[in-house]
C-alpha cells in the first residue's frame, strides 16, 4: 500500500463529498429546488475516487450521465458543480449543461455525457493527444454496464488497442441499466471483452476503496509505461434509482436497504483504516463536519444565487462566428 | 501560382498546415493507405488520394490509419481536438455519417455551450459528396444541411480548387469543429491557385458573376453549373449574379438579401434533396426578409425526393443539370 | 501602305485575353488627335479608353459595340484620306489573316505572353516582370503601397514598344517574399537597387507610384549614378500629408465591400473599381504574411499618420531629370505636393484623375514617361 495518510485523508473526503452532495441533491430535488433530471453517484464512490486517486493534472478523464461524483473526484469545484445543477449563471458551465453535462476541462474532466458510450471514443482522443504531445498523461473513459454494449464503446476498445492508446476503461456496473438487469443485458463478461480485444481485464469489488485503488494503478502504470489500454470491471450498487423520482419497482424487497447497511464503500473504508490504525475514527468525523458545512453553503449559495440573463443565451456557441 | 487540381489545392493546405503547426495531424481509413500489410506504404493516400504523400512527409504519428470504426475515430479526433491537436479527420462518404454522427452533433458541435464557454474543439471533418460517381444511394448524398441544422458547427462546401486550398487553412487554423464538404466529381478540376498559404474567411459570400435581371445561389459543383448558365444567359440578354456561399454555416445571408434587393429575381440551386434543404432555407428567408422586392416568385432547382439512384440514365435525371437551372432562370426572368 | 494605321485590342495586365468592345467615341471619318479617346474596352478587371495613337482620321470601325475580341484583333484602321477603301479592305483582309495565323502558331507553340520571372535580390526573392527591348537604359517601374506590378498594366505594354521595361513587385507584394524586415523606406530602397544589380541594369529611368515614387526618390539620393531619370507619380515622399484611413482601411479590408469601398478613394472615376479588382487585391491579402508586411510598412513610413520621410526638397542635390505627376483629384496624397519639389522639376498636374492617375490617364502619363527617357 503506498498511500500515505494524507492520501488516506483526501480519498475519504472526495467519497464523503460525494456521498454528501448526492444525498443533498436527492433531498433538495424531492423539495423541487432543482430543475431537470439528474443521475446520483450515491453508492459508487470508491470506483470513482480509487480511480482518479491516481491521477494528475495531466490526465483527462470523461464521465456518464451519472458524474457527479467523477467530477468531484477529478477535482472539479463542488459549489460551482452544485450551482450548475441548480442551472445558476455562476455555475461550473454557466448553467448551460446541468447535471449531465458538467465539464472542467482546466481540471481534465471531459464532461458527464448525456449520451449513453459517448465518452469512450473522446476518451480515446485524449490518449492520442497525450501520446502526440508527449504528455506521459493518461485518459480514463467511466462507463455504465449499459454504456459498455454500446457500439462506440466497443469500437474504442479495438482503436485504443489498434493504436495502444494510454487508456483505461472503467465498467461500472451497478447492475442496472435504466430498469434492466445487467446480468441480462450484457453478453459474455467484461473481462473476456477486454481480453478479446487484446487487452487484460480486471474485476475487483467496486465497494472496497482499496481493490479499486490497486487495479486503476495497475492500469495507469501499463498505460503510462506504453503497454496501452486495459479494463477494470467494477461491481458496485447504486444506492438512488435511475434518475430522481425513478420508484426503483424493478429492484428486490429491502435490496437498497440491505446494501446500504452492509455494503456501503464509506462504511467499510472507515472499518478499514480504523481496524488498521491508520486513521482515528475523530479525525473521519471531523471531515463529515466539514464536508456537510461545505454542501449546505454550496446549496445556500446556489439557491441565492442569479441566474443567467437573456444575454446568455445566444453567447458561448462558437468561438467566433 | 500554378494551376492545380482541387485534390492537390486540399493536399497543398494540408501539408502547409502541418508543417506550420505540430499539433495538426490527419486521420482517416487509408489516408495513408497498407498500414500492417505486406506490400507499399502509402497504398493509397485517402481512396481518392488527397492525403497521398502526408504520410511519407510526416510519419505515421501525424498521418493515422485507422479501423474501420468511424464512431471511434471521428470522436477520437473530437476528444483530441478537446486536449490539445486540432485533427483532420476523413469521413470517407458523408453518408456514412449514419454511424458515427452522435460525436458529431452531440458531442464537436455542443462542447462549447455546454461546457459554459470553456471548451474549445478545433477539429475539421473532411467528407466527400455528392452525386454524378454513379455510386448510389449509399455514397452519393449531400447531407450538408444536416451538418448546418446544427448550432455550434460550421460547414464549409468549396466550389473551386482556390476556394478549396484557402478554406481549408482557415478550417483548420479556426478554433470551431468544421464540417468540410469536398464534391467527389470535382477532384479533377483545374485552376491557378496561389503556392503560399492563405485564409478565405468563413461567413463572406463570393460573386462569381455579377449582374442585374436574376439572383442565382448556388453551392460547390451547383457553382459551376450556375456559372455555366449565367455566361449562356448573358449572350441572351439575361444577366445573372451569381451567390456562392462557400459556408451554410455561417451563412452570410447579408449578400445573399442584398443581391436579391439588386435583381428581384431569384433561384436557388442545391444539390440537396429538396425538404428542409439549403434551398428552402433560403427561400424562407428571402420570402421573410425581402419578399418587397420580388419580382417574380422564387424557384428552386433540387433534385427530386428520391435517393440518388444507380443507373447513369436515372442519376443523370436525378442532379440539379446546367439545363434545368437555365430553366429556372428563364422562368423567373419571365421568359 | 505605311499610312495605314491598326488599332488592335490591346493587353491590360497578364490575365487579359479578350475584351469587349464598349462604345465607340469616334466615329468612322472623325478626326483623332494623338492621345484622343478612341473607344472604351470593358475586360473584367477595369473598363478603360483606347487612346489613339496618332494624329489621323478614323476610317473604318472593324468592331462593333458588344463585341468580344482576343488581344490583338483588330478593332479600327486609322489612314489618311488619300487611302482607298479598297487599300482598307485589303489591309484589314491581310491582317486578319496574319493574326489569324500567328495566334494559331502562339497556341502550337504554348507561347506568346512574357512571363513574370522571381529574381534574387540580395537574399529577397522580388517577382518582375521584362517587356520589350531596346539599347540604353531600360525603365523601371514600382507600384505603390498595396499594389503590384499589374498596376502598371496601361503603361508597361505601351512603353514597351520603344524600350526594354520592368516593373516589380515590391517586398510584401504581389508574388514577392512576403518578409519585408523593418519595411522602412531605407530598406526598400536597398531592395530596389539590389534588384537592379541583380539584373545587371547600371543605369535605370525610374517611375515610382506613391509609395514606389518615395522609394525610386530615396534610390536615386542613396546611388544617383545608377538613375538616368525620376518620374514620381502621386508620389510619396514629397510631402507630410497622407490618407490614413486609406492605408488603414487597405490593411484592415478583408471582405469583399470594405476592400470595395476603400478603392473607390483612389479613383476620380469610382466605377473603374471591378469586381475583379477588388477579388485579386483580397486574394492578395489573404495570403500570410501579407497583412505582417504592410502593417510594418505602414507603421514605419507612415508613422503616426504622417509620412516618415520628406524627401522633395532633396530633389536639388540631384543632376538627375525628374518629373512628377499628379490627378488632380488625388484623394491619398494631396496633389499639392507636387510643389514640394525645386523649380527645375517639372509638375503634371492631369484634370479628372485621382491617386491612380497612371491608370486613369494611361496615355498622358505614358507619354511624359516617353519624353523624359527620350531628353
Amino acid at each position: 500500500m503506498q498511500l500515505s495518510r494524507e492520501d488516506l485523508l483526501k480519498a475519504y473526503r472526495d467519497m464523503r463529498t460525494i456521498r454528501e452532495f448526492e444525498d443533498r441533491v436527492h433531498d433538495e430535488f424531492a423539495k423541487g429546488g432543482i430543475p431537470g433530471f439528474v443521475h446520483l453517484y450515491a453508492g459508487e464512490e470508491a470506483s470513482g475516487v480509487g480511480v482518479c486517486m491516481n491521477l494528475d493534472d495531466r490526465d483527462k478523464i470523461a464521465s456518464t450521465h451519472r458524474g457527479h461524483g467523477h467530477c468531484i473526484a477529478k477535482g472539479c469545484d463542488a459549489k460551482g458543480m452544485m450551482k450548475e445543477i441548480y442551472g445558476k449563471r455562476d455555475g461550473l458551465c454557466g448553467g448551460k449543461g446541468g447535471s449531465m453535462h458538467i465539464a472542467d476541462l482546466s481540471r481534465g474532466m471531459m464532461g458527464a455525457n448525456g449520451i449513453v458510450g459517448g465518452g469512450p471514443p473522446l476518451v480515446c482522443g485524449a490518449a492520442l493527444s497525450a501520446q502526440t504531445l508527449k504528455t506521459g498523461g493518461v485518459a480514463v473513459a467511466f462507463v455504465g454496464d449499459g454504456g459498455s454494449n454500446q457500439g462506440t464503446t466497443l469500437e474504442s476498445y479495438n482503436l485504443a488497442r489498434v493504436w495502444n492508446l494510454p487508456v483505461v476503461f472503467v465498467v461500472e456496473d451497478n447492475g442496472y441499466a435504466e430498469t434492466t438487469a445487467s446480468a441480462w443485458s450484457v453478453g459474455g463478461s467484461q473481462k473476456k471483452r477486454a481480453e478479446a480485444f487484446g487487452m487484460p481485464g480486471l474485476e475487483v469489488d467496486g465497494h472496497d476503496f482499496f481493490a479499486v485503488y490497486e487495479a486503476a494503478r495497475q492500469a495507469t502504470e501499463w498505460a503510462r509505461g506504453g503497454d496501452g489500454p486495459s479494463l477494470i470491471h467494477v461491481k458496485l450498487d447504486r444506492h438512488y434509482g435511475h434518475f430522481e423520482g425513478d420508484a426503483m419497482t424493478y429492484r428486490a424487497e429491502g435490496e437498497v436497504e440491505k446494501l446500504r447497511a452492509e455494503s456501503d464503500a464509506l462504511n467499510i473504508f472507515r472499518a478499514k483504516v480504523c481496524q488498521a490504525h491508520l486513521l482515528e475514527a475523530n479525525q473521519l468525523d471531523e471531515i463529515d463536519a466539514e464536508v456537510k458545512t461545505l454542501i449546505d453553503e454550496a446549496v445556500a449559495e446556489s439557491e441565492a444565487a442569479p441566474p443567467p440573463g437573456e444575454k446568455d443565451l445566444l453567447t458561448d456557441v462558437y468561438v467566433s462566428y | 501560382m500554378s494551376k492545380k487540381s482541387f485534390r492537390q489545392a486540399i493536399n497543398e493546405a494540408l501539408a502547409q498546415e502541418m508543417r506550420r503547426d505540430p499539433t495538426v495531424i490527419v486521420m482517416g481509413e487509408d489516408n495513408a493507405g497498407g498500414m500492417g500489410a505486406p506490400g507499399e506504404d502509402d497504398a493509397w493516400g485517402g481512396v481518392l488520394g488527397v492525403t497521398k504523400g502526408l504520410m511519407p512527409e510526416f510519419g505515421r504519428e501525424r498521418v493515422l490509419d485507422t479501423p474501420i470504426s468511424e464512431s471511434a475515430f471521428i470522436g477520437a479526433a473530437v476528444g483530441a481536438a478537446a486536449t490539445g491537436l486540432r485533427p483532420v479527420a476523413e469521413l470517407m462518404f458523408v453518408d456514412f455519417l449514419g454511424v458515427c454522427f452522435d460525436q458529431i452533433f452531440n458531442q464537436a458541435g455542443k462542447f462549447k455551450y455546454m461546457f459554459g464557454g470553456k471548451a474549445v474543439t478545433p477539429v475539421v471533418i473532411r467528407t466527400m459528396y455528392g452525386a454524378g460517381f454513379r455510386a448510389a444511394s449509399q455514397h452519393s448524398q449531400c447531407l450538408y444541411p444536416i451538418f448546418t441544422h446544427i448550432p455550434g458547427l460550421k460547414v464549409v462546401i468549396p466550389s473551386s480548387p482556390y476556394e478549396a486550398k484557402g478554406l481549408m487553412i482557415q478550417a483548420i487554423r479556426d478554433d470551431d469543429p468544421v464540417i468540410f464538404l469536398e464534391h467527389k466529381v470535382m477532384y479533377d478540376d483545374e485552376e491557378e491557385v496561389p503556392d503560399e498559404p492563405y485564409t478565405i474567411p468563413f461567413g463572406e459570400a463570393n460573386l462569381t458573376r455579377e449582374g442585374e435581371d436574376v439572383t442565382i445561389v448556388a453551392f460547390g459543383r451547383m457553382v459551376n453549373f450556375s456559372n455555366e448558365v449565367a455566361d449562356k444567359l448573358a449572350k441572351d440578354g439575361i444577366s445573372c449574379t451569381v451567390v456562392d456561399p462557400r459556408t451554410t454555416s455561417p451563412l452570410d445571408t447579408d449578400t445573399i438579401l442584398e443581391c436579391v434587393e439588386e435583381t428581384g429575381r431569384l433561384v436557388v440551386v442545391d444539390e440537396a434533396s429538396p425538404r428542409c434543404n439549403m434551398a428552402t432555407d433560403i427561400s424562407a428567408l428571402v420570402a421573410q426578409e425581402a419578399f418587397g422586392a420580388l419580382k417574380a416568385p422564387i424557384k428552386m432547382v433540387t433534385p427530386p425526393h428520391t435517393p440518388v439512384p444507380f443507373s447513369p440514365q436515372l442519376e443523370d435525371l436525378y442532379i440539379p443539370s446546367p439545363e434545368k437551372i437555365e430553366a429556372a432562370v428563364r422562368a423567373v426572368a419571365g421568359e | 501602305m505605311t499610312n495605314i494605321h491598326p488599332i488592335v485590342m490591346p493587353k491590360w495586365g497578364l490575365a487579359m485575353a479578350e475584351g469587349t468592345v464598349v462604345e465607340w467615341h469616334t466615329g468612322e471619318g472623325g478626326e483623332v488627335a494623338k492621345g484622343g479617346d478612341l473607344l472604351d474596352i470593358e475586360t473584367t478587371k477595369i473598363t478603360n479608353a483606347v487612346e489613339s495613337a496618332h494624329n489621323g482620321l478614323l476610317r473604318r470601325q472593324v468592331a462593333a459595340e458588344g463585341a468580344t475580341l482576343p488581344v490583338g484583333a483588330l478593332l479600327a484602321v486609322m489612314a489618311e484620306p488619300e487611302v482607298s477603301e479598297a487599300e482598307i479592305d485589303a489591309f484589314i483582309a491581310a491582317f486578319n489573316e496574319t493574326f489569324e495565323a500567328e495566334a494559331a502558331a502562339a497556341e502550337e507553340a504554348g507561347t506568346g505572353d512574357p512571363e513574370p520571372e522571381t529574381i534574387d535580390a540580395d537574399g529577397t526573392a522580388i517577382n518582375l516582370l521584362r517587356m520589350g527591348d531596346s539599347e540604353g537604359p531600360p525603365i523601371v517601374l514600382i507600384h505603390g503601397f498595396g499594389g503590384d506590378l499589374n498596376n502598371w498594366m496601361f503603361n508597361q505594354p505601351m512603353l514597351a514598344e520603344r524600350h526594354r521595361v520592368y516593373a516589380l513587385d515590391l517586398p510584401g507584394h504581389g508574388r514577392s517574399a512576403k518578409d519585408v524586415g523593418a519595411g522602412d523606406l531605407a530598406s526598400l530602397s536597398a531592395t530596389l537597387l539590389s534588384t537592379l544589380d541583380a539584373l545587371e541594369i547600371e543605369s535605370a529611368h525610374l517611375a515610382g507610384h506613391s509609395l514606389g515614387g518615395a522609394i525610386a526618390l530615396q534610390a536615386a539620393l542613396d546611388r544617383p549614378e545608377q538613375v538616368a531619370s525620376l518620374t514620381l507619380v502621386a508620389s510619396a515622399g514629397l510631402g507630410p500629408d497622407i490618407d490614413m484611413d486609406y492605408i488603414e482601411g487597405f490593411v484592415r479590408a478583408g471582405r469583399r465591400k470594405e476592400m470595395k469601398q476603400v478603392l473607390q478613394a483612389l479613383f476620380a472615376d469610382p466605377g473603374l473599381v471591378s469586381r475583379d479588382m477588388v477579388e485579386e487585391l483580397l486574394k492578395y491579402k489573404r495570403l500570410d504574411g501579407v497583412e505582417r508586411a504592410l502593417t510594418a510598412i505602414a507603421g514605419t513610413v507612415f508613422a503616426e499618420g504622417r509620412q516618415a520621410n520628406v524627401l522633395g526638397h532633396r530633389l536639388h542635390e540631384l543632376d538627375t531629370p525628374a518629373q512628377v505627376i499628379w490627378g488632380a483629384e488625388d484623394r491619398i496624397i494631396p496633389a499639392a505636393h507636387a510643389k514640394e519639389t525645386p523649380a527645375t522639376v517639372k509638375a503634371h498636374i492631369l484634370e479628372g484623375a485621382g491617386h491612380m492617375v497612371h491608370m486613369e490617364k494611361a496615355g498622358e502619363v505614358n507619354a511624359l514617361i516617353e519624353e523624359i527617357v527620350a531628353r
